[in-house]
């Protein structure tokens, strides 16, 4: 490994790693969303967390009983959960509201029933169910309860008899009106869907996902576009996309890996090109996406008067770009493009040499005002941050959990049923 | 049954001439011939253009209009919607001068009333072309009154019986009440009323995120109103694509607009505070107050009160006149063009199809509507164009696409303009440079996409687009860097070790 990679990764994807040892719900294993004191949990980052604590066994981080612990406790927790339409429940068809009380893990009312977010707890979920697979009781267990509760999600119901999968759903008001069309992180929503042995989604409609695709010429890369890099990396968390194709890629001889990969060049010309004119865009610090920001300010950078948003998903071409960067983004494009990642790491320790790392590990934004030497940067960490630089740090060193992932059934049918073919499937 | 159209206000001088053009006080029956080669129902675009055609050629044509003539496009549409536009966009670079480098005036006063007279004066100018006068010394005869057909090949007007060979009609299409409880109670403006404001509304609610609500809700925000744009789906122009939606949302949110996607209006009622507009997305209840509410959504084609029942033409009240392919009803001696037929209600469309039918009405013709290229653009800031397929429709359709993008960043002149906001993609088929579509999102997006309608209609290849030399600098330019972005992609790594070779030996 790289200077860079002796003297940040490694202890970077460790202190990511212990938020979700550290901040888990000791009564049912939920994970917060964020390092704020009054924090909700988020079901996304508790998935995270239960992938994490399979990478944590085989880095050493924490035993393995350890990890058979935190994990029951989370299974054990969702597998007993309120399920219904009740406004309080936790879930509903199998799938589970976007933030729960830490406490009480019912529903923070009004947040939506969300399948995204549902899905990265599924999968983290099944990262369990693989890893775990000794023969004693602790384990049996684990892949038991992973296995039913994976089982439980109605995804047919998801459908809501459209063509594709809504994005949500509330007691309130029913599905909401929005669904998962087109390129976005929600690959793994309908790999999960279509692997389902109890409710799979049919064919068809993942078909329907990616009839709004468009393949795009931009800076001279040919990709799929979407702006928020972190779009590029979610169902990759799991997922090995090197050479495996569905229809449409076999179209355009390429690969989502790939296509993730461009998206990251994409992102370094956007920021050389730094067309708004913010403060520290360059070759080596690049890297728009979903994240916090200094909130609804405006003021003027250089002369020019920009506005500030507060958590937004920020993208590029078109922005919207109020010059916050996500470094924890750019660390989780490593596998993709370590070419040019590994430079960014680099550039960031050296030019703030005092703030260790906790530089990678949220959002920054040097523009706005001169608050610290980086400028803005949050009062807390998200773990929806944290766990993808822990995960796709461990896919660069190692293809952990790509590896592992390789040998989830329901995966590997999901993929085949989307029509992914070649390569390791 | 005569429709009502609303009074065009105030009476002031612009309003006077405009009025003698299209609209002459006493205007002289004309004495009808016993047989038109066409007779055309309805004086706007679609009608005018081709009353003007067949006297040009030397047919005899009558003209029936109900109301102005000019219909929607000059009176309650285009013509003064752009004129508002124009006006707001001056406001709007007042507001951000420092951005092109002058001293902001300080805080400006909208003078909306000036605004208004402005639009006024210039409508009664672009009236002229459109006139009764000017109709009548085409050889047109021009008739005002309401039209009904009387048999399949006679139409009356004002208890005359036009007898023709061929018939048009153009009535076009008009705003439709928004099912929404409360609001006609509490008073609402269209198309119709919306350009006799003389005052300003301090606060307006726009319902609808189409065309018409996205440019008149940025015109009154930047003329000073508190606007909100309600939209009940998830985004504005929904049709179009996602990335010039979500930039046109951008652009609103900057203007200081109040965004309400996704959000479905329940009931309105009058209070205290001003109109009470009930609004729920998902389970959030919220009521705005507004001062003036613009039904910018809902058109129904104008085919009520026509005794179309006597033309055996058959219809319905969604969709307007049924035509074929090539305008003609189900009388053949009827043929219909522009709004009441058509589901791309543009003025540009209805002219085209109105020639198409004229065409096949009166000399035999076989032309067909959907060998058309339309484009169209709606005139917010940025301007948002498109031409062609959709990538979606293309996919539908089992084509392969290939999208070359240019972001206006990239585009010196739009630099230099401080106008760098927005994108030209060019959508090619697989494995050829055929350009099969096309969306430009760009401050004067409305004029960059004619060069690609052009090369579409001529069969023009990005590949020879390439080749067409642009001023420098212009932002039509993005045009050319985006056929120059296919030709990058001919260059085949075996083409590029070829040509490497070969440059490396004669060096």
């Amino acid at each position: 490994m790289s200077l860079a990679g002796e003297q940040v990764l490694e202890p970077l994807q460790r202190d990511c790693f212990d938020y979700f040892v550290a901040q888990a719900s000791p009564v049912n294993g939920l994970i917060p969303d964020s390092t704020s004191k009054d924090s909700n949990a988020s079901i996304a980052t508790t998935g995270f967390g239960l992938a994490a604590y399979a990478v944590g066994v085989s880095r050493g981080y924490m035993t393995r009983a350890a990890a058979v612990e935190c994990t029951l406790k989370t299974l054990r927790f969702f597998a007993d959960s309120v399920q219904g339409e009740a406004p309080d429940a936790t879930g509903h068809k199998g799938f589970y509201y976007h933030f729960l009380d830490m406490q009480t893990g019912r529903r923070v009312v009004p947040c939506e029933l969300s399948v995204i977010d549902s899905s990265l707890l599924i999968a983290g979920m099944l990262t369990a169910a693989t890893f775990f697979d000794a023969d004693v009781s602790g384990e049996r267990e684990i892949r038991a309860l992973a296995d039913a509760l994976y089982r439980r999600a109605d995804w047919i119901w998801a459908l809501a008899g459209r063509k594709t999968v809504a994005m949500g759903w509330k007691p309130e008001c029913g599905f909401l009106n929005y669904s998962w069309d087109g390129y976005s992180e929600a690959i793994i929503v309908y790999v999960l869907g279509l692997g389902s042995p109890t409710y799979p989604l049919p064919e068809a409609c993942y078909q329907a996902r990616t009839a709004t695709y468009q393949w795009e010429n931009l800076y001279g890369f040919e990709y799929l576009h979407a702006g928020p890099l972190f779009i590029h990396q979610f169902s990759h968390l799991w997922i090995d996309f090197r050479g495996i194709q569905d229809a449409f890629m076999r179209g355009m001889d390429s690969d989502y890996f790939e296509n993730s990969r461009r998206a990251v060049y994409v992102q370094r010309e956007y920021a050389m090109r730094n067309t708004c004119g913010f403060r520290g865009y360059h070759e080596k610090c690049f890297g728009l996406s979903a994240g916090d920001g200094p909130g609804g300010h405006t003021h003027r950078v250089d002369g020019v008067e920009h506005r500030f948003s507060g958590y937004a998903a920020r993208g590029v071409p078109y922005g919207p770009d109020d010059g916050t960067l996500a470094p924890w983004a750019v660390v989780g494009a490593l596998p993709f493009a370590p070419e040019i990642v590994l430079p960014v790491v680099e550039h960031l320790r050296e030019a703030f040499p005092g703030a260790g790392l906790e530089i990678f590990k949220s959002s920054f934004n040097p523009s706005f005002l001169d608050e610290t030497p980086r400028g803005w940067v949050p009062d807390v960490f998200y773990g929806l941050e944290l766990g993808p630089i822990v995960l796709m740090v461990e896919n660069y060193r190692s293809e952990f959990l790509w590896s592992l992932m390789r040998r989830c059934p329901y995966l590997v049918s999901g993929l085949r049923q989307a029509g992914f073919e070649g390569g390791w499937l | 049954m005569s429709a009502v159209h609303p009074e065009v206000l105030p009476r002031d001088s612009h309003n006077a001439r405009l009025m003698a053009y299209v609209r002459p006080h006493e205007w002289p029956r004309p004495a009808p011939i016993p047989r038109y080669n066409l007779v055309v129902i309805g004086a706007g675009a679609a009608g005018l253009i081709s009353a003007a055609a067949v006297a040009g050629l030397g047919g005899k044509v009558a003209l029936i209009e109900r109301h102005l003539l000019g219909g929607d496009c000059l009176n309650v549409g285009c013509v003064p919607s752009k004129m508002l536009i124009r006006s707001s966009r001056v406001y709007a670079d007042y507001k951000n001068a420092e951005r092109f480098g002058a001293r902001g005036p300080g805080e400006v006063e909208v003078d909306f009333a000036l605004v208004m007279e402005r639009m006024r004066r210039l409508r009664a100018r672009v009236g002229q072309h459109d006139s009764a006068e000017r109709f009548r010394d085409l050889g047109v005869d021009v008739f005002f009154g309401d039209a009904q057909f009387s048999a399949p090949d006679a139409v009356v007007v004002d208890g005359v019986t036009l007898r023709f060979r061929k018939a048009l009609i153009a009535t076009g299409a008009r705003a439709t009440a928004p099912d929404i409880p409360g609001l006609a109670e509490a008073g609402y403006l269209t198309n119709e009323t919306v350009f006799n404001l003389t005052k300003r509304p301090r606060r307006l609610l726009v319902i609808g995120g189409g065309p018409l609500g996205c440019e008149l809700a940025q015109a009154f925000c930047r003329l000073g109103s508190e606007v909100a744009i309600v939209q009940n789906e998830p985004n504005f122009l929904p049709q179009e694509e996602r990335d010039a939606s979500q930039l046109l949302a951008m652009a609103f949110g900057r203007d200081g607009m109040h965004v309400h996607l996704n959000s479905q209006i329940e009931r309105v009622e009058r209070s205290e505070k001003g109109k009470a507009v009930h609004i729920v997305s998902d389970e959030k209840h919220i009521t705005l107050f507004t001062d003036e509410i613009l039904a910018g959504a809902g058109r129904a084609p104008s085919v009520q009160g026509l005794n179309l029942e006597a033309a055996e033409v058959a219809y319905d009240d969604t969709k307007g006149v049924h035509v074929d392919d090539h305008l003609r009803t189900s009388n053949p001696r009827v043929y219909a063009a522009g709004d009441v037929c058509l589901s791309a209600r543009f003025t540009h469309t209805a002219e085209a199809s109105a020639q198409i039918a004229v065409q096949n009405a009166l000399f035999h013709g076989r032309k067909k509507f959907s060998d058309l290229t339309i484009p169209w653009c709606t005139y917010t800031d940025p301007e948002i164009a498109h031409v062609g397929l959709y990538v979606r429709q293309a996919i539908e359709q089992g084509i392969p696409v290939r999208t070359f993008t240019i972001p206006m960043s990239d585009v010196d002149r739009a630099i230099t303009d401080g106008e760098d906001e927005g994108f030209v993609k060019i959508h090619v088929r697989g494995g050829t440079d055929e350009i099969i579509g096309a969306t430009i999102v760009a401050r004067h997006a409305g004029e960059m996409i004619n060069e690609i309608s052009l090369a579409m209609v001529a069969k023009i290849g990005l590949k020879t687009l390439a080749k067409v030399i642009h001023s420098y600098p212009t932002q039509a330019e993005a045009i050319r860097r985006a056929a120059d972005a296919y030709n990058k992609t001919r260059l085949t790594p075996r083409l590029k070790r070829l040509s490497t070779r070969w440059l490396a030996w004669t060096r």
